[in-house]
């Protein structure tokens, strides 16, 4: 049974409503855009990588409410990490996503705010997409990022 | 001919409603309000049962065999042509050519009509509002010819300047394709005037109607355009199946568009000759059951009135503008004066996916997203717009749902 509140919780409505390392990023030496021109979400991440470890990372664009909160919600949990660790981090995030019965883990904090986007198929490429994008820019993949 | 609508008996909504299946579903526990008649409409039982009636009783391939059933299933279809003549008013049904839908439609007048005869400096004239449909193949004509685009400016009502469109129309000016009705705005345009004003002017012209045969009466001698084009589906007959209705002396001046069975009279390996108009453009086995349902989609939306069925939605419509526009925050793109019965809407500080999945889950089906129509949304400076688009089956109660679950999402998100 889909419920919208399993969805749209409390932590998803405040990131969007106010996203957090929302902007350019002034110093940065790596970045990518994503888009999913289907929905109209559109988002470009900036970030400062130094010595394998994310020191900074902003982000700016439009989308819907589970896009905006995904990406807010993802650079709080990526800055200061190390690339192993983020990409760590994807894997989870990504089982999350798209894994009907997996369960949460513990150590994605915050980010398990997210889980109830599984129950709504349609909704899996919004808060995915952040997510893609960062990886093609750690990745230094120029190409735009679609999930779409 | 037109009646005066005071005097049209009001549709009876209980029964019309029983005679579509799908509107008696219920979405995660509640009924289905079903807003979403501009993307494609529902069946009534009518086409759901001649396609099936043809399938079980009368199959077979059309225009071959002396067989009985190959003579029932061409009736059929030949049938069905006859009925979407008489619809439309055209002068014969040797203008009557199926396809696929309106896509196809217009892809073959852009390679058939235009791609033999346009030369680099030619000019294609559209509108602003032009779905995607009635923008690539034209887009796609100009790269292989040389010819070029002009587009024909809207304003923020979302009414096409008629005047830049006088101003636009020059010597080159080979082909003016318009839509009748905009799918992403609701805007009617006047094509009588547009089109007069091309014909004057010795144009080509094509007017796609996806957005308008379901709404209003479209006659093809009032309108006077070369080329006009729909699909069954927004017309709650069969999906896979439209028109182009073609003048048959631009038909007839028109190359194949595909080669193969059915549009042959002879073939040897030297040389084909082309079968006669419309089959001329029916390469292969058609879509005859299709057909035939888009035939009793015919009948079925006749049986009611078109003339009626106007006036309910322009009530739809009234209601709908009332009460959406009085929701605080909510912003109507597309204000234009004639409109068909469709209301494109932005809700401040709520994407309209956020507003979709909401609505979905209390059984309301609207359409968020671009509407293949990126260049009006590129104009209104939004990505992306939530549409309710309506039927003559949707009732007042429906819109009211509809708008106490916009303020459920004003209250979740906003």
């Amino acid at each position: 049974m889909m419920d919208l509140a399993d969805l749209y919780r409390d932590v998803i409505v405040d990131h969007n409503k106010k996203p957090r390392n929302f902007g350019r990023l002034e110093q940065f030496n790596r970045d990518s855009e994503g888009n999913n021109p289907l929905c109209g979400d559109r988002l470009h991440i900036f970030i400062d990588v130094e010595s394998d470890l994310i020191r900074d990372i902003r982000f700016e664009g439009k989308g819907c409410a589970i896009s905006t909160a995904s990406a807010s919600l993802m650079t709080e949990a990526v800055k200061g990490k190390s690339l192993a660790e983020v990409r760590h981090l994807f894997g989870e995030v990504h089982d999350m996503l798209t894994r009907h019965d997996a369960p949460v883990p513990a150590d994605l904090g915050k980010l398990a705010a997210l889980s109830g986007v599984r129950e709504f198929p349609a909704r899996v490429k919004c808060a995915s997409l952040c997510w893609h994008t960062l990886n093609a820019a750690l990745a230094r993949d120029a190409a735009p990022v679609t999930t779409e | 001919m037109a009646a005066d609508p005071s005097t049209l008996a009001p549709l009876d909504l209980t029964r019309i409603r029983q005679d579509f299946p799908i509107l008696s579903r219920q979405i995660r526990g509640r009924p289905l309000a079903y807003l979403d008649n501009g993307a494609s409409a529902q069946r009534p039982r009518a086409v759901i049962e001649a396609e099936s009636d043809y399938y079980q009783q009368h199959h077979a391939n059309v225009h071959r065999g002396v067989h009985t059933l190959s003579q029932e299933a061409t009736d059929l279809f030949e049938g069905a042509r006859e009925k979407i003549r008489r619809f439309l008013n055209a002068a014969s049904p040797r203008e009557i050519v199926f396809v696929r839908g309106t896509t196809e439609a217009i892809n073959l007048v852009a390679q058939s009509w235009g791609r033999p005869r346009l030369v680099p400096g030619d000019e294609i004239v559209i509108t602003w509002l032009e779905h995607h449909a009635n923008i690539v193949p034209w887009q796609q004509l100009c790269e292989q010819t040389g010819a070029a685009l002009k587009v024909v400016p809207i304003d923020q009502r979302g009414v096409v300047d008629f005047d830049a469109y006088l101003a636009m129309l020059g010597p080159r000016t080979r082909m003016v394709a318009i839509a009748h009705v905009s799918n992403a705005l609701g805007t009617v345009l006047p094509v009588e005037q547009f089109i007069a004003a091309a014909r004057e002017r010795g144009i080509t012209t094509l007017v796609d109607g996806a957005q308008a045969v379901p709404h209003q009466r479209v006659d093809m001698q009032s309108i006077g355009c070369d080329f006009y084009a729909f699909s069954g589906h927004k017309l709650y007959g069969p999906t896979g199946i439209g028109v182009l209705y073609g003048r048959e002396a631009e038909l007839s001046a028109m190359p194949p568009w595909q080669g193969g069975g059915d549009m042959i009279l002879t073939v040897s390996f030297e040389r084909t000759t082309y079968n006669a108009l419309p089959y001329k453009f029916e390469a292969g086995t058609p879509n005859i059951a299709g057909a035939i349902g888009l035939g009793a989609a015919v009948d079925y939306v006749e049986g009611i009135g078109l003339e009626r069925i106007a006036r309910h939605e322009a009530d739809l419509l009234a209601y709908a503008t009332e009460r959406l526009g009085a929701i605080p925050g909510l912003l109507i793109i597309g204000t234009a004066p004639e409109k068909a019965s469709l209301v494109s809407f932005v809700v401040e500080g709520i994407h309209p996916h956020d507003l979709g999945t909401i609505l979905d889950a209390e059984g309301i089906a609207i359409r968020t997203g671009h509407h293949c129509a990126m260049p009006v949304m590129d104009f209104f400076g939004v990505p992306a717009t939530a549409r309710a688009s309506f039927a003559f089956y949707n009732t007042r109660a429906e819109i009211d749902a509809l708008v106490a679950s916009l303020g459920h999402a004003r209250e979740m998100l906003g």
